[in-house]
């Protein structure tokens, strides 16, 4: 079983989000080169679950933010830290906004 | 036994409920049901307040600097520490400061200086690397990450699962078997860095309890100088086993905690909530539910405090200690089954912290050996057994 998040993107969109169920789970946002510009959890303080958190991620990003993948689990917080850490391994440092992280989370080396 | 507690002992305890009531459940309230940590302002805040009120290091031995806490009163303050919704894995989110891997007190004057003395002030952090995917139950003979010598190194080859906080650790407690000897005598623990070359944390392991999570490890010829051995070559097992017979008190006290507060929100629960035209605190099926909770709550309470009395008197307590983590584990798991069912739906969400007692308790059955080994612990001791 591979541990990274290998769906397909899909558009940021408000009908894309509404089509969504309320889940928790995590996901990650990309620009339109597919660069992951953040990586984030959809936990049980959400009143719709992802839909809430994809929201607010339209709200922080504006049009930077044009994708967005997803993985729905009850165990977002230990799923959300292993895709930061393989985000530190794949790309050496986390997205600028979550920088501050960086001190919490641990060290991945998928083989 | 005599389960009165000393005028300090009722001190420490009653400073360290209002600690919990007054600091750790307010500062939870607004996180993420699954949170693992506090937000790094509160933590900070409250490292202080601890260092001021002379228990930061609580597992630190006296000659070390720390409180120099006896294993009954350690046991108590486990019971008042756990009693939030992250207290079971969590407990105080680790204000109160940690004490490293006990085992490193035994190690080299080198050794302390390079990991045991960094980590008791707080700059390093270790994880015990034990269980391998062949299995936990029975360590000493399931071992198969192999260590061969050369020169002054030994190399070492294999995996571990389930190891929690490697991915964190700047170090880890290895054990690894070093000769021919398929069972206890052929394992040697050592100390190594988690930078090493060959050392990987190649996955989070996903399970009930959403953080302070396990991982995998694998060793690709994982070199490690000869002084970096804990103790001597072949006798790693019994540094392993000390460890785990220790830890099996405060493992079983921290369990009490949850489930003392859910049976105090079950009853206040139970007095305000209606149903059929009366309180569930007026049905018999709720009170024999509250009378069995109590009678589970007092019994793991007894048996902690006299596996840490014992210990305490330098008697032996292995079969004390197997029956706390038995006892307490299991009654605490029944516990908060029973507080789930009294509350009804509420129960079973993330608006309280029964859901997450009730995950996390469940592997609580299973770590640090499983009910079923404790079992063959305790009958070793009854029946006489050699303990081979
Ligand atoms: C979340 C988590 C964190 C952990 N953290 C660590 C860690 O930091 N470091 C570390 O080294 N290990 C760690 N472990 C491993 C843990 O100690 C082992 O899971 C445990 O010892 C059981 O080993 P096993 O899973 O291989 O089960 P097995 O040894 O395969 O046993 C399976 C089951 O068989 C039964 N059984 C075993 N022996 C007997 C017997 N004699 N008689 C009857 N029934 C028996 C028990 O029911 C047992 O649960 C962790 C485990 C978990 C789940």
């Amino acid at each position: 079983m591979g541990i990274r998040l290998e769906k397909n993107w899909e558009i940021l969109n408000s009908t894309n989000i509404e089509a969504l169920p309320g889940q928790l789970g995590v996901y990650q946002i990309a620009d339109k080169d597919g660069q992951i510009i953040s990586v984030g959890y959809a936990g049980a303080k959400e009143p719709f679950g992802i839909r809430s958190a994809l929201e607010r991620e339209i709200l922080r990003h504006g049009n930077v933010a044009t994708q967005f993948r997803y993985e729905f689990t009850s165990n977002y917080q230990s799923r959300w830290d292993e895709l930061l850490m393989l985000h530190i391994y794949d790309y050496g440092e986390l997205p600028e906004h979550q920088q501050n992280e960086s001190s919490r989370v641990g060290r991945l080396h998928p083989s | 036994m005599n389960f009165d507690l000393t005028d300090e002992q009722q001190m420490i305890v009653d400073t360290t409920r209002k600690f919990v009531e007054s600091e750790i459940v307010p500062a939870e309230e607004h996180l993420d049901p699954d949170a693992g940590s506090l937000e790094p302002h509160d933590f900070e805040r409250l490292v202080t307040k601890t260092k001021e009120m002379g228990f930061y290091g609580l597992d630190i031995p006296a000659e070390y600097g720390g409180p120099g806490l006896d294993t009954t009163t350690r046991a108590l303050m486990a019971i008042e520490m756990s009693q939030h919704r992250a207290g079971l894995y969590n407990p105080c989110y680790g204000v109160f400061g940690g004490a490293g891997l006990a085992q490193l007190y035994e190690a080299t004057d080198a050794q302390k200086e390079r990991w045991l003395y960094p980590t008791l002030r707080g700059e390093k952090k270790g994880c015990f690397a034990l269980t391998e995917p062949s299995g936990g139950s029975d360590p000493a003979r399931a071992i198969q990450t192999k260590g061969y010598k050369d020169g002054t190194e030994w190399v070492l080859n294999g995996s571990k699962l389930y190891i929690s906080g490697a991915d964190k650790a700047d170090y880890a407690l290895l054990f690894a078997r070093t000769s021919d000897d398929p069972g206890r005598n052929g394992v040697t623990a050592f100390i190594v860095d988690t930078d090493s070359p060959g050392f990987f944390v190649r996955r989070v392991v996903h399970t009930l309890r959403a953080t302070h999570y396990a991982t995998e490890l694998q060793f690709e010829d994982l070199r490690i100088p000869e002084d970096q051995i804990l103790g001597e070559v072949n006798g790693g097992f019994a540094i392993a086993n000390d460890r785990l017979s220790r830890q099996r008190i405060p493992y079983a006290a921290g369990c009490i905690g949850p489930a003392i507060k859910a049976q105090a929100m079950s009853i206040e629960w139970a007095k305000s909530r209606e149903t059929f035209g009366s309180l569930l605190a007026e049905k018999q099926a709720i009170q024999w539910m509250l009378v069995d909770n109590e009678i589970d709550i007092r019994h793991a309470r007894y048996c902690v405090l006299e596996a840490a009395q014992k210990a305490d008197k330098g008697l032996r307590f292995r079969t004390e200690a197997a029956m706390a983590k038995l006892v307490a584990t299991e009654a605490a798991g029944r516990v908060v089954d029973r507080c789930m069912q009294i509350h009804g739906g509420i129960g079973v969400t993330k608006d309280l912290p029964l859901e997450r007692w009730y995950r996390e308790l469940r592997i609580r059955r299973v770590g640090e050996g499983p009910s079923e080994v404790q079992k063959l612990i305790m009958a070793r001791d009854i029946i006489g057994g050699s303990f081979k």
